[in-house]
């Protein structure tokens, strides 16, 4: 499939913007997505990731900015002028034409006589030669969306786009479409741009996210390189889960910059620092941290950060232990603790010492609070929650 | 007692059933009979006279065969300007766009004589010459109200995602309409077509005010009713039903080898696995 006419180019966004209104869906938004690259465009709903791909295909026209494909400004291009093909949130299979037809839509559209030997490589390749007579609605969910991704990708596009392709399909399924996505993206050596609002699908799939909140990009990298360095609150919550505690940056000790926080200080490298004033967060992963009773807080290594509580909560998972303390303060801190020794675990009600390594640490500014892009959901749950505690324990 | 609790809803629908199809089941016997006297409304005589001799009775065949005409012409043009229209109210945003939608059903709502008495006036007024013209344009008239309504309902259960994923695969606006949308609403269309053939088909008040001289079937039928309805009208009756019937009979075969279709089990994985590399 390599062979195609002309090599892979790079996908570049100007200052694209689309308002409706008032409002700005995508917000002077640049970037550039590498050739045959598989990037993900990750965010909630509404923030602007499917207007992107829509202007991309051609479905929407942007208010500002251009669109490139290498040099060439496809910006005014129409749908059926772009080397852009989509698959379609549920999939968007023409219903009156059976599987070959279907794939060899795109092909017949462009004047193509002989279909045929195109089309069965294609099918071949998604492992659906044998249902080639079928109509759509005689498919499963799974295959359905392999049809999809064949009627893609069967026009050799320079950039597939792919918007919640995984998003009708139950848990165990979309795991394997993930590897089957993610196999024949290796296989064809296309640009894939996947949205998503999954973070773990993002992370698993693609080699460079981008995290998209009210239109504007918020931070785009490496998966890894992205949770573990965020560098705005929003990301630390949308990617993964994070203790954020709130805080002033007011110092600095050689290359750490000393953010205070509720008569707690904490080192944080000046490198993962990202607070521009006063106002500062320090923030650090779950997993990243290590949890002691109080009678061994002097095991704690002096440079780490650490902070005393009580726990909460101790949920097992087997593979892990979840625990939540509860902090002077009363926020509740969200641990990980891989199980690697038998027994010996905290229990509820006992004080401990929380401590982490400055390197795990990182400073965002402050400014927004420290919930921005919690899932709304979750808070509320929180507030229902304690609501009903303070209710129980009152009456 | 028990017996009765148990089928009383089954020996309803029975009679139900029976009222329903008693007055088509007489005009079927009644189409072989050899009545006595002007009248064909009592059994007298087995006879395949009034089949084999369609037309034997001046004025029964040609009525039939103007009816048909009508029918036919009627729906097509109405059925064009329909579909048309239903398209333009649904898929463009224009003044006057929710007061065409309101105005579209009046026909439906207004009484036949109403609307036939106030068409009469239009083409008297108009020195129109009665006839096989004014008759059609009666017709596409309030053919038009059914198709534009049956139409925009297809329309509007259409996934808008279906053509933009045509336009996606390069299918040029032309294109996108040729090989998707239209495919997908032409069974809307179609059912559209029929029911207006058989509205037009059966009208008589519209007919009668605006038809002058013209005589349709229904006409016809009503005419002959005064002196003794010949058994030729009871054997075409019968014949357009049977002919309904088949078609009806076929669309339910259709469907249900379709279904049958989506049920049949897919192959195996195994299977599939095994075809694919191949």
């Amino acid at each position: 499939m390599a062979d195609s006419a002309h090599p892979v180019e790079d996908l570049h966004l100007r200052n694209l913007t689309k308002r409706f209104g008032d409002h700005a869906a995508v917000d002077d938004l640049t970037l550039t997505i590498p050739a045959g690259s598989f990037f993900a465009l990750l965010g909630a709903s509404g923030c602007g990731k499917t207007t992107t791909l829509r202007m991309v295909a051609g479905l929407e026209d942007p208010t500002e900015g251009s669109i490139h494909i290498g040099d060439r400004d496809i910006t005014s291009l129409r749908a059926f002028e772009r080397p852009v093909n989509t698959v379609f949130q549920s999939y968007a299979l023409f219903p009156h034409l059976d599987i070959f037809e279907n794939v060899a839509f795109g092909l017949r559209r462009r004047g193509i006589k002989d279909v045929k030997p195109q089309v069965e490589q294609m099918l071949e390749l998604v492992e659906l030669s044998a249902l080639a007579r079928r109509k759509p609605t005689q498919l499963s969910g799974g295959q359905q969306q392999r049809v999809a991704v064949a009627r893609a990708l069967i026009n050799r596009p320079d950039v597939l786009l792919l918007d919640e392709p995984l998003g009708a399909l139950d848990l165990k399924l979309r795991r394997q479409m993930q590897i089957e996505l993610k196999r024949i993206q290796t296989e064809v050596g296309t640009t894939f741009v996947h949205v998503t609002h999954d973070q773990e699908e993002a992370m698993t799939m693609a080699d460079t996210v981008a995290v998209m909140n009210a239109g504007r990009i918020e931070q785009m990298g490496h998966p890894a390189d992205i949770y573990e360095l965020p560098r705005t609150v929003f990301v630390a919550n949308f990617l993964g889960q994070s203790n954020l505690i709130q805080g002033s940056a007011d110092g600095r000790s050689g290359d750490d910059v000393l953010i205070s926080a509720f008569g707690e200080t904490f080192r944080v490298p000046a490198s993962r620092t990202f607070a521009t004033g006063s106002s500062a967060v320090v923030g650090v992963r779950p997993e990243k941290m290590t949890i002691l009773d109080l009678v061994d807080a002097d095991k704690v290594p002096s440079d780490h950060n650490h902070l005393q509580g009580r726990v909460t909560d101790v949920s097992y998972t087997g593979v892990s232990t979840q625990y939540l303390v509860m902090t002077p303060w009363e926020q509740e801190l969200i641990v990980f603790e891989q199980n690697m020794i038998v027994g010996d675990r905290c229990e509820v009600g006992d004080e401990v010492v929380v401590h982490w390594s400055p390197q795990h640490t990182f400073g965002l500014d402050g400014t927004a609070g420290t919930t921005v892009g919690v899932d709304p959901e979750v808070l509320d749950l929180e507030a229902a929650s304690q609501a009903l505690i303070s209710d129980v324990s009152g009456s | 007692m028990r017996w009765l609790r148990k089928n009383i809803i089954g020996i309803i629908a029975i009679l139900v059933l029976i009222y329903l199809f008693i007055p088509i089941a007489i005009i079927i016997v009644l189409s072989f009979n050899k009545p006595e006297g002007k009248f064909n409304i009592s059994w007298n005589e087995f006879s395949l006279d009034a089949w084999t001799n369609l037309c034997g009775v001046p004025g029964v065949c040609s009525s039939f065969v103007t009816s048909i005409q009508i029918g036919l012409v009627s729906t097509l043009i109405a059925t064009l300007l329909g579909s048309m229209i239903a398209f333009g109210l649904v898929r463009y945003r224009f003044r006057g766009r929710s007061t065409t939608n309101l105005l579209i059903f009046l026909p439906m709502a207004t009484p036949e004589v109403v609307m036939g008495a106030s068409l009469l006036a239009l083409f008297l007024n108009l020195r129109f010459p009665l006839g096989m013209g004014t008759v059609m344009v009666a017709h596409i008239m309030f053919i038009i109200s059914f198709v534009v309504v049956t139409v925009k309902a297809r329309l509007q259960g259409l996934d808008p995602r279906l053509e933009e994923a045509a336009r996606d695969l390069y299918a040029s606006p032309r294109a996108t309409f040729r090989y998707v949308t239209f495919p997908l609403v032409l069974p809307g269309i179609l059912g559209a077509a029929l029911l207006g053939f058989s509205l037009s088909f059966d009208d008589f008040i519209i007919s009668f005010f605006n038809a002058g001289t013209l005589v349709t079937f229904p006409i016809f039928i009503w005419g002959a009713a005064q002196r003794g309805i010949p058994v030729q009208v009871n054997a075409l009756a019968s014949l357009v039903f049977i002919i309904a019937l088949l078609i009806v009979l076929g669309a339910q075969y259709a469907n249900h080898r379709r279904r049958r279709a989506l049920e049949a089990p897919l192959p195996s994985p195994v299977l599939v696995d095994r075809m694919s590399r191949s």
